[in-house]
């Protein structure tokens, strides 16, 4: 069995029907792309999974002349994920450009040499999406997201940064269906294979990082999100109650990077809480 | 009797482009010979309005409603509106019109508010389930989450409708390994209403996406013996058709004598007690 098969094989409650769920957000990202006037799309590609797949489905939506891939290395990134980013574009054809953000990192860090790696890291995710909506107005292509939904639950991203977009089509996947449609797209072997990473410094790995599997934690998100189990109910169907508490309060304190900034109310109908129009409004 | 399933996508909040929309499919389905044509919920105005729903509303006196009425000549006509009503009550209603007259309009009584719905913020309550002649036999109508609550057939049927005609903005959501439970339940809702109620059942539900939300299309035409006669595509704009035969309502009423043997008295007895219990303020056993 490959290793996707077996993650799912321990939680099918998480498995996809993926050829309705390719065929579902292909026609949904290109119908809210397309009524907005753009005809095409911008993302950046790191050579991990998640900006692979949207890259995939991206392609799938708006063909390869439709989609411009933006590689965004840093010089301590990993050279594979420059690598894989390059095979994953190859793969689906599109057009890609590749923008070194070393310069201007390293420009502005020499006023802080004692920056924290959390510094570091969420100023390079903050300066590639600057670099990704620059180029959104040369190329005259809609921002596409790359966070899915245990990222954006969790809050492990940057706001502002790589949570920024226009449309996300993957804020409602967890990373493990992540790989199953990624599996299912037949993204290069190596994005599939190797374990997830912010690349934000050598040797970095998410779950190390963050201290539990993206399976474990999809697993358990699934339960508490999903089917609102109780504390209890959870602990009762085999969850660790630590494991618990740590994840609910992550999402909790998270929940801040996932709505637009809090406005203060004066007058009798104010933007948010009483001027409430779709996003679409007018498209 | 020949029956279109106008699986459209409507323009979010977009009236005049939404009518030009209905005439096209009026045209097409004219041309094919279409008795009876069903549009969606809402097909006027599209679903996720919010604060659009004021200026989307029309009354039925509007030009532009009139207008579309009348071109319900050749063809009887279906469609979904925000309906201004008597003292500026804005309904999310259903409208049936024959030889350029409006026949019957419904208000949509259940109006969904939880999870992602917020019908009810928007929109005042329909009070009505009834049934109404047709050059076809009687009918009744249903909008959407009017068909989640037994009670709602029940009566029309109670009332004399041999068909249902249930218009539909239902999304695609709660996919699991093989297929969306949404699509799946819908169908055994309707599957099970004909065949309870030995009724032919027509169902349009929209396509398109509105604030990243999906309508699943899948428009479906069931006999009263609940055998899915048409089925609609997922998610492409369609225009369904089906020849339906009213005598199999005829038919499955006298093999399937639900109808004959139902005691509406003895429902209307045991409401009566259950109604008067629980306004004397005392909850659920």
């Amino acid at each position: 069995m490959n290793p996707v098969e077996e993650m799912l094989a321990q939680a099918p409650y998480l498995r996809l029907d993926a050829e309705l769920t390719v065929e579902l957000l292909t026609r949904a990202l290109r119908e809210e792309v397309e009524k907005t006037g753009f005809r095409k799309v911008i993302l950046g590609v790191s050579g991990g999974i998640d900006s692979a797949l949207a890259l995939f489905l991206c392609a799938r939506a708006f063909g390869p002349e439709g989609v411009l891939a933006v590689c965004m290395p840093y010089r301590e990134s990993s050279p594979d994920s420059l690598k894989d980013a390059r095979e994953a574009v190859e793969v689906v054809g599109v057009e890609s450009v590749t923008v070194d953000i070393t310069p201007q990192i390293d420009a502005y860090f020499a006023g802080f040499p004692d920056a924290s790696p959390l510094r570091r890291g969420n100023k390079m995710a903050r300066e590639r999406m600057s670099i990704l909506y620059d180029l959104s107005a040369e190329h005259q292509a809609l921002v596409i997201g790359t966070s899915n939904k245990t990222e954006l639950l969790l809050g492990y991203g940057t706001q502002h940064g790589d949570m920024a977009s226009a449309v996300n089509p993957l804020g409602d996947l967890y990373k493990t269906q992540v790989r199953q449609l990624s599996a299912h797209l037949e993204v290069p072997e190596s994005i599939l294979k190797k374990p997830p990473s912010a690349d934000l410094w050598p040797d970095q790995t998410d779950e190390a990082e963050l201290g539990f599997s993206y399976l474990e934690v999809d697993r358990l998100l699934h339960f508490m999100v999903d089917r609102r189990y109780s504390r209890e109910r959870l602990v009762r169907r085999g969850f660790d109650p630590e494991l618990v508490d740590r994840v609910h309060r992550r999402v909790v304190a998270n929940q801040y990077k996932r709505r637009l900034p809090v406005i203060l109310k004066v007058s009798g109908r104010t933007i948010g809480a009483d001027f409430r129009y779709p996003r679409d409004w007018g498209l | 009797m020949r029956v279109g399933l106008a699986q459209i996508r409507p323009v979010l909040g977009r009236v005049e482009e939404n009518l030009k929309l209905h005439r096209e499919m009026i045209r097409r389905a004219e041309s094919e010979r279409v008795d009876l044509l069903v549009f969606p919920e809402l097909s006027l105005t599209g679903y996720s309005l919010k604060d659009l729903t004021l200026d989307v509303a029309r009354t039925l006196r509007d030009e532009s409603i009139r207008r579309l009425v009348g071109e319900s000549g050749r063809i009887d006509l279906v469609f979904g509106l925000v309906e201004e009503g008597p003292g500026h009550l804005f309904y999310n209603a259903a409208v049936y019109a024959s030889e350029g007259k409006i026949r019957h309009v419904h208000r949509k009584v259940y109006l969904p508010t939880y999870g992602m719905f917020e019908e009810a913020r928007h929109f005042a309550r329909g009070r009505s389930f009834r049934s109404f002649e047709t050059r076809f036999g009687r009918m009744g109508l249903l909008i959407c989450e009017d068909a989640w609550h037994p009670s709602a057939p029940y009566l029309l049927v109670q009332d004399g409708a041999e068909f249902l005609i249930v218009l539909s903005n239902a999304p695609a959501k709660g996919m699991g390994a093989r297929g969306m439970s949404a699509e799946e339940t819908w169908y055994g809702l309707l599957t099970n209403h004909s065949l309870l109620h030995g009724t032919i059942t027509f169902y349009t539900n929209r396509v398109g996406t509105e604030d990243g939300i999906t309508f699943f299309g899948g428009s479906a035409a069931i006999d009263p013996f609940g055998r899915i006669l048409a089925r609609g595509e997922r998610f492409e704009p369609q225009l369904v058709m089906i020849d339906v035969n009213p005598e199999d309502v005829r038919l499955a009423r006298y093999q399937m004598p639900m109808l004959r043997d139902e005691d509406l008295e003895l429902t209307a007895r045991e409401i009566e007690r259950i109604v008067k219990r629980r306004s004397e303020g005392r909850e659920l056993p």
